[in-house]
């Protein structure tokens, strides 16, 4: 089973000065799984997510991401993986398909691949017509389902999506996550934090992180069954209301 | 008005009046929290004379010459002294001969001759008329004229001592600048454009990139919705930069009279008074930007690009405006530092009054009324 | 006796010669001392709303009054009312805390000692880091901040503009909690949000979407005026089951809903059909239940009208 884990966090630490942000978490995510990573604003999250992406250096622990390093391989881990997040995404002044070749080119992608990807994003969102148009005149929706579709654009082992659903409305959001489960069914391991609790419902494993450590970790049922709680939001409530810290 | 009519208005005076206040207090603690800002905008002033008054000067000190005395006589005698003695030359060679001129510009050594031919002083007693050739190493032009300028000026020194009784008083042929500036120093060019320049700077582009700043945190949407008059927070932000500009004024000035010895011949009042106002129209323009601009890059690129490159090319301060093309001319005349800059170099290095400063006083004044219009005209009570 | 009315609001932004409606004949009132939710995506014009009602932006046709008075003619009385949390966080980042709450209080000409009691519940919270600068707050803790510079001067009016956006649950909760005691205070409060599941804690709500209202009412009698049967189903494979239900022809809709399919059966189609249809792909795990619509799915069956 262990060639399976795709992410292996074993005690990693961050300390900023005196204060403790992530505080020796260990977990694994296995390979095409929908990963939630939860906690309240402060928990520590951000921070994890960055030492995972290789964009901070950890201050203790081990952590590997699609087997790299998180040490040492930080170049490898980021050809390895895709990022997205709900504050940036793509350039808004790039039209659909500028955008699509940008990202290709970043990731050293061949002119063929670029194009035969783009008409095939292009012809799954219904966006051909639109192909041409700037990114910045679409609806939010149809940004947050592009967006991800350039994130996975180079075919990553793991996508980390950082809230990609605020404020996006109801019938996108589940044309999203239905994006999201068609990614890890081909196989692309999904990284996930989101506030709406119900989306937490759809992800096989859930970590709650609570004044950066990990509290909780298990599926969406049985953290409900472990917390005597209906929903995942009781659950998020009683382990979030047992933070003493709060900070962003 | 009745009494209670009375109560009422004092109340509302008093409530604008402290909302007037802790809006400046905010602004303040802005500023002072911003130390490396703060920093700049007070430091700038004082390196900026000290690059401009030290090291940019077109001064040049203590040039080695040559010196070619054909008459060996008591005024030329006198008149090498006076050059030697002057913190301009150094007289490095006596020649003997013209053919040693060549010779020691040659060398590189000496950047002006000067040659008495003889019967230099018989001349100059009887004739009333006598002449000295200079000859200056034009490999660097604005040297060579520097050093001839300054050289004219020592010789035209000591031919007025010595001519004194007989002086007419149109045969004095020095340059204007020369006039009021006999030392030839350059910092009298520069404290006025300094304070131009510093001025605009800390008024214009700080007092425009603040509001904006107001505008892009989304600040100024709470501020337009609150009792407080809208012009009243453009005003209120306008204040703290017009201390922070009567320090620089102050310090420019303190700079001036003692690390670069240009004296305050004019009334040290209205020199200040003059400096306030065009603070004042400096402030009105940065208000006008922030009407206009909707970021703080755009604000600043106005500042600069609108403002402050035409302060620095068409004031006069940097280029003669009398030598350029019509056209730059005629926009020189909306620019208001070529204003101020002449009203500085008259009080303050002329030494003349209101009297003969009141046209530019006034066209200061209409500008500043016509910017201060458009600019509350123009701010909006509303978003868009 | 209404504080907020609102009539024939329409609005629209014109960037490159591009017109885009914000707000399309919008209509609806607000009861004093009511709890009143607009809830809608990004984009369904719920600022350009909020900024209409508190006299910052102007609309091109319609007419709003807030406390009776007219948000054109009247802004200046209205402004010296009304308290307003816009939706960034819009306090001065280098102030403290304390220094921002003084600086409010004087610009709406009181002190924070006149109104302490008003804002006490809220800002004992903060008032430990009262020395803070307000930048160096966590989220939930900005929000309590800027929540009581809006409410420094008393207003008859509050507007919350997304005061809840990007904030955990937790907090959000704990805001909501404080909603609820101002609104005992007689505070009428008009709060937006893109979170559906807040629609419960108001009195009532607009849904909005693309500049139109697509439902007023309590949020109890949006989700009893839910027409349609619904379902929950689930089982060990949830993509396939919905793949399978999307397929079948009594369905009208189905999407995701936590740890069910929400399905909407087409009218004369019944549960029985469906469970037979299902029943018979072998489902490993099948459950099939009576749906309970929510605030969203109220929302996503009103969109597709």
């Amino acid at each position: 089973m262990a060639s399976d884990k795709i992410i292996t966090v074993d005690h990693l630490t961050k300390r900023f000065g005196v204060f403790t942000a992530v505080d020796a978490i260990t977990f694994d995510v296995h390979k095409g799984e929908i990963f939630g990573f939860l906690g309240a604003n402060g928990a520590g999250k951000t921070t994890a997510m960055r030492m995972l992406c290789g964009l901070s250096m950890p201050t203790s622990g081990k952590a590997t991401v699609a087997g790299y390093d998180v040490y040492t391989q930080n170049e490898q881990i980021k050809k390895s993986i895709g990022y997205m997040s709900q504050k940036f995404s793509l350039y808004e002044d790039l039209t659909v398909k500028e955008n699509m070749q940008l990202y290709g080119g970043i990731y050293g992608k061949s002119n063929a691949f670029i194009k035969e990807k783009t008409a095939f994003i292009l012809e799954h969102l219904h966006l051909q017509d639109e192909a041409n148009k700037l990114v910045g005149s679409l609806p939010l929706g149809w940004k947050q389902k592009l967006a991800f579709s350039v994130a996975i654009f180079h075919e990553p082992e793991i996508v980390f999506l950082d809230e990609p659903t605020g404020g996006v409305d109801p019938v996108t959001r589940r044309e999203f996550w239905n994006m999201i489960y068609q990614a890890a069914d081909n196989g692309i391991t999904i990284f996930v934090t989101t506030h709406y609790m119900d989306e937490a419902e759809y992800c096989n494993r859930v970590s709650i992180m609570v004044d950066g450590k990990v509290e909780a970790l298990d599926t969406p049922a049985m953290l409900k069954q472990q917390y005597q709680s209906a929903t995942m939001d009781d659950v998020f409530l009683k382990l979030a209301r047992k933070a003493t810290r709060s900070g962003d | 008005m009745k009494p209670q009519q009375h109560t009422q208005a004092k109340q509302k005076n008093g409530a604008a009046r402290r909302q007037f206040f802790s809006f400046v207090k905010k602004e303040l603690l802005h500023i002072w929290r911003d130390k490396r800002t703060l920093f700049i905008l007070l430091g700038m002033p004082v390196v900026q004379i000290i690059i401009f008054g030290f090291a940019l000067t077109n001064e040049v000190k203590n040039s080695k010459i040559a010196v070619l005395d054909q008459s060996k006589d008591a005024a030329t005698a006198s008149l090498i002294a006076e050059l030697n003695a002057s913190r301009y030359f150094d007289v490095e060679a006596n020649l003997t001969s013209y053919k040693e001129i060549e010779a020691a510009f040659k060398k590189g050594k000496i950047k002006l001759a000067v040659l008495l031919p003889s019967q230099f002083a018989e001349d100059l007693k009887h004739v009333n008329k006598a002449s000295v050739q200079l000859i200056a190493d034009a490999s660097d032009p604005n040297v060579a004229n520097t050093l001839t300028n300054y050289a004219t000026a020592v010789i035209m020194d000591y031919q007025d001592r010595i001519t004194n009784k007989q002086r007419l008083p149109y045969s004095i042929n020095v340059e204007t600048r020369m006039l009021y500036n006999p030392q030839l120093k350059g910092a009298y060019n520069f404290v006025p454009g300094v304070m131009a320049m510093v001025l605009l700077l800390v008024c214009t582009m700080m007092t425009a990139i603040t509001i904006v700043r107001e505008k892009e945190m989304g600040t100024m949407e709470i501020m337009l919705v609150s009792p407080m008059r809208p012009q009243m927070v453009v005003i209120a932000k306008a204040v703290p930069y017009f201390l922070l500009s009567s320090i620089n004024i102050a310090s420019i000035l303190l700079l001036s009279v003692f690390a670069l010895e240009v004296p305050i011949n004019g009334s040290l009042l209205l020199l200040v008074t003059e400096s306030l106002l065009f603070t004042l129209v400096s402030l009105s323009l940065g208000l006008l930007i922030s009407s206009a601009a909707a970021s703080q890059q755009v604000a600043m690129f106005i500042s600069l690009v609108a403002l402050f490159l035409p302060t620095v090319m068409l004031s006069g301060f940097m280029f003669p405006i009398e030598n350029m093309p019509f056209p730059l001319r005629m926009i020189s005349n909306i620019v208001p530092a070529k204003w101020f800059y002449i009203i500085v170099r008259s009080v303050m290095i002329k030494g003349v009054g209101l009297a003969a400063v009141w046209k530019e006083t006034l066209i200061l004044t209409g500008m500043l009324l016509f910017f201060l219009t458009v600019a509350i005209k123009r701010f909006k009570i509303r978003l868009q | 006796m209404y504080s907020v009315e609102v009539q024939h609001i329409s609005k629209s932004y014109t960037v490159k010669k591009q017109t885009t409606p914000a707000l399309k004949d919008i209509s609806f009132s607000v009861k004093k001392g009511e709890l009143f939710g607009i809830i809608g995506p990004d984009g369904a014009g719920k600022t350009s709303l909020f900024r209409i009602l508190t006299t910052l932006l102007l609309a091109d046709e319609g007419t709003a009054t807030v406390e009776g008075m007219n948000v054109v003619n009247e802004y200046k009385a209205i402004r010296k009312q009304v308290g307003y949390m816009p939706g960034r966080f819009s306090l001065y980042q280098d102030l403290t805390v304390k220094e921002n709450l003084d600086f409010f209080a004087t610009i709406f000409n009181t002190t924070v000692d006149e109104n302490y009691d008003l804002i006490k519940d809220i800002y004992v919270q903060i008032e430990p880091f009262a020395d803070r600068k307000a930048g160096k707050l966590s989220g939930g803790m900005k929000q309590k901040l800027a929540l009581s510079c809006a409410l420094i001067h008393r207003p008859t009016v509050l507007f919350l503009d997304e005061p809840t956006t990007g904030v955990d649950a937790v907090s959000r909760k704990e805001f909501w909690e404080m909603l609820k005691r101002l609104k005992e205070q007689g505070i009428t409060i008009l709060v937006s949000t893109p979170y559906m599941d807040e629609a419960e804690m108001c009195d009532r709500v607009a849904l909005i979407q693309n500049g139109s209202i697509l439902s007023i009412d309590t949020p109890q009698q949006i989700v009893a005026s839910f027409a349609e049967t619904m379902l929950a189903v689930r089982s060990t494979n949830m993509l396939q089951l919905l793949n399978k239900v999307r397929e079948s022809s009594f369905v009208e809709n189905a999407y995701p809903s936590g740890i069910y399919h929400h399905v909407i059966l087409k009218q004369h189609a019944t549960a029985e059909q469906l469970e037979q249809e299902l029943q018979a792909a072998t489902f490993a795990g099948l459950e099939i239940k009576k749906g309970q619509p929510t605030i969203e799915d109220c929302f996503m069956q009103l969109m597709r009208i």
